[in-house]
């Protein structure tokens, strides 16, 4: 699989793909897309640096082992609902703050933190399947 | 739409079962993966199957005006395939993991669980 | 038009009533065991932090859930939907006396089984995460018995699968990969046919709300698939529960993991399949219920008599608690055949002394397996003289599990067989007290040979034989801790019954009469 031309192009699509499963994560809450699929888009964008590179590459970029990433988004995702139950509404209850920011309005949310605890999940089990899968192969 | 769609869950079963009444452990991990898209596909046609209209409601309105597709067997699917599919990376894991420490993925061949030819308990001392 | 400016009437969508804190306890036990579990499974390198933290959050469990059984007794069902959504749209989640009971019991179990783990599990087993599976673990399974929605109910279930696969496979032998295989491919196709089951509902009555259910199935329902949605449940849980034809995977399974693991699956999984049985067929489809009654006789006398059977038959010592767990759900389907208030209320305080009493009989067996070197019954022997201590408490908790007084199974027995007789089914009341004796004799036997003889299969009557001990004397206390803490708790309750008694019965009213699970979850006018 590790060709000339999948080696040269896998950094970049690499960065392209987590760079796009962070866009399809942010559009999520009124448009197609949301933590899960974005998180599948970038487990897939590591599982390719891993199949042209190898997967210790893959391992050191990402710091953290999979799970870890996977069990801190388990934690957000528990603590997004939270704040609900500090303002008596129940567990889950989307609250929503309108800063702005340079002149633009941003929505800011609980259920954005819910959804980005779905994508750490989601990229951290799926990645860490894909990547022991990929080294067994070898 | 939901007869054939209902004849194709029949299907799907029918191979399901058929696939797990195998010995190999490969074979009845597949059967089971065909076993939970029937289950899917049974919620979504279970659902009704209406025109493709996505289910928004304009603002101001309380009722959408026309008759749109149902979301809410999507959820139930959606939710239900990301279990089976986090179950079916754990499953051929394990598969693996088992093939590699027993040498075999015949079911018959796996007796470190349950021994075969035990002698019966002691009856006295 | 800036984005906060677009305002929608929401008052017809959701809840605007504030929540009152303590009807928030309902949810604590999931995120308590969310959090802990996904921090511990962030901070499974520091083998340090593994067991403090664990526990504490066991404890915190065990708080929130006491909260939540006292609210629950005293302002009657809970129910709280998450989201603010209004009820049918949004998932509830909904606690009367038996889902508080039981998740109450559950984390008492846990913490028991925290307590044991933090001695006796290696620090390899908590870097891989024994207390954060046993949290994840949890979760599901106090999710299932708070959860109001149906498909919430297979969502926990899950949940609980896949944690309890982890503590399956924790050691990674080859015989835990082997009876993990066995574990995982059955109870997964249970769960699918519990999802089958779960879309012929929506399909029917096109809500999955358990009170939406109740209610509507309270009307006349002509042409719905009613009796093929209750034989899919029957089938899905009963496989979890381990009932009669569908129970062949816990024996071939549940000896494998590490005694701490195998503890925690036979007092608390068997018993979600059999709480959610009772939840769907008695509360949630009577109807149903009258229709597959003598088949559910047929099917507790057939668990009855495979466990009890199978566990004379048995000469591995954790394989045969396997059976004596199977017997036990075969008297919990007993209670829930009858279906009336005495069955169910006798089946409630059945399944609540075997919560305590088979964690402890596992947790048991897996010191005297550690002891003397062996699980066989032939290869056990002289464990009373290495320890006396841990004789005497396994004599104690078998004692209960065949349902001598003054031990709680003995009441929980009386219950269902005093039902029995006023249903006019004294055969059933026969086959319960019949079984119960070969179950008495099988876990006798047993006791007889592992821990009262001087040694194994060949020592002459009278000679003691060292025991070549695995274990650190130092451990043995420690270990023995948990193991005392649920001895005391079944004599406890075998010596005052009159508040398990009672909590049973206000359960079991709650499941025959669900107009205030109803009213909890839709408010005054449904």
């Amino acid at each position: 699989m590790s060709t000339v031309i999948f080696r040269a192009i896998a950094p970049y699509l690499t960065a392209l793909m987590v760079l796009f499963s962070i866009f399809v994560l942010l559009r999520g809450h009124n448009n197609p897309g949301g933590g899960f699929i974005g998180g599948l888009i970038a487990a897939s964008a590591f599982a390719i640096y891993g199949i042209a590179y190898g997967v210790p590459p893959v391992r050191r970029a990402m710091r953290f082992h999979p799970m870890q990433l996977a069990a801190f988004g388990l934690v957000l995702a528990a603590l997004a609902g939270v704040p609900s139950l500090l303002v008596s509404v129940p567990y889950l209850t989307g609250l929503w703050t309108y800063p702005t920011l340079f002149g633009v309005e941003l929505a800011l949310s609980t259920p954005l933190v819910f959804d980005i605890g779905v994508y750490c999940v989601v990229v951290g089990t799926i990645s860490s399947i894909a990547l022991s899968l990929e080294e067994r192969e070898r | 739409m939901e007869g054939p769609l209902a004849l194709l869950v029949g299907c799907f079963f029918a191979a399901s079962v058929y696939l797990m009444l195998s010995d190999s452990l490969i074979r009845i991990l597949i059967g089971v993966v065909v076993l939970s898209n029937a289950v899917n596909l049974l919620i979504f046609v279970a659902g009704r199957i209406v025109k493709e209209v996505p289910p928004i409601i304009p603002l101001g309105a309380q009722i959408p005006p026309i008759e749109t597709a149902n979301p809410l067997p999507q959820a139930l699917i959606l939710t239900a395939i990301v279990i089976s599919f986090s179950f079916f990376a754990f499953l051929l894991v394990l598969v693996f993991r088992t093939y590699q420490a027993l040498g075999t993925d015949k079911t018959d061949e796996m007796h470190l669980a349950e021994p075969q030819g035990e002698p019966i308990p002691p009856r006295g001392y | 038009m800036a984005v906060s400016e677009k305002t929608v009437d929401l008052s017809q969508a959701m809840v605007t009533a504030p929540v009152a804190p303590a009807d928030a306890l309902i949810i604590a036990p999931i995120i308590i065991t969310l959090f802990f579990g996904g921090l511990l499974l962030m901070t499974r390198k520091r083998a340090a932090w593994q067991v403090p933290m664990g526990l504490f959050a066991l404890v915190l469990l065990l708080a929130a859930c006491a909260g939540l059984l006292a609210r629950v007794l005293t302002a009657g069902p809970v129910s709280v939907t998450m989201g603010s959504w209004l009820p049918p749209f949004g998932i509830s989640f909904t606690a009367d006396a038996l889902g508080a009971s039981f998740a109450f019991v559950s984390s008492l179990v846990a913490l028991a089984v925290g307590l044991f783990a933090s001695r006796d599990i290696d620090g390899l087993g908590q870097r891989y995460g024994f207390f954060a599976f046993l949290l994840l673990m949890m979760c599901g399974i106090c999710g299932a018995f708070l959860t109001g929605d149906i498909f919430n109910l297979y969502v926990w279930f899950e949940v609980m699968l896949i944690a309890s696969f982890g503590l399956m496979v924790l050691g990674n032998t080859r015989t835990q990969l082997d009876g993990a295989v066995r574990y995982a491919l059955l109870n997964l196709l249970g769960a699918a046919f519990f999802l089958a089951a779960t879309g012929y509902l929506y399909g029917s009555l096109g809500t999955l709300n358990m009170a939406d259910i109740t209610e509507r199935l309270r009307q006349p329902t002509d042409g719905l698939p009613l009796n093929t949605i209750a034989a899919l449940f029957i089938l899905g849980f009963g496989m979890k529960a381990a009932a009669f034809p569908l129970a062949f995977w816990l024996p071939a399974s549940y000896h494998t993991p590490s005694p701490a693991a195998a503890a925690i699956f036979a007092g608390l999984l068997t018993k979600v399949g059999a709480y959610a049985l009772l939840r769907t067929m008695v509360m949630v489809m009577p109807a149903a219920h009258a229709v597959y009654a003598d088949f559910l006789t047929w099917i507790a006398i057939g668990t009855m008599l495979l466990g009890s059977l199978g566990a004379l038959a048995e000469s591995d010592l954790r394989r045969l608690f396997g059976y004596v767990v199977i017997s036990g759900i075969g008297i919990i389907f007993a209670g829930l055949a009858l279906g009336s208030a005495g069955g169910l209320s006798g089946a409630i305080v059945y399944a609540l002394h075997s919560m305590l009493v088979m964690t402890g009989l596992y947790l048991a067996a897996g010191i005297a397996a550690r002891l003397g070197g062996s699980q066989q019954l032939r290869e056990l022997g002289g464990l009373y003289g290495a320890s006396p201590l841990l004789a005497g408490l396994t004599l104690l908790l078998i004692l209960s599990a065949a349902a001598l007084p003054p031990f709680s199974g003995f009441w929980a027995k009386i219950v269902v067989v005093e039902a029995a007789m006023v249903g006019g089914r004294w055969w059933l009341a026969g086959i319960v007290l019949v079984t119960g004796l070969f179950t008495a004799l099988a876990a006798g036997r047993a006791f007889a040979h592992a821990f009262w003889r001087g040694g194994p299969v060949g020592t002459p009557d009278g000679a003691e034989k060292s025991v070549p001990g695995k274990l650190a004397a130092a451990d043995l206390p420690l270990l023995l801790g948990p193991l005392g803490f649920l001895t005391m708790l079944t004599l406890l309750i075998g010596l005052y019954p009159q508040p398990v008694l009672r909590l049973a019965e206000i359960g079991a009213a709650g499941l025959l009469d669900p107009i205030p699970y109803v009213r909890a979850v839709f408010g005054a006018a449904p």
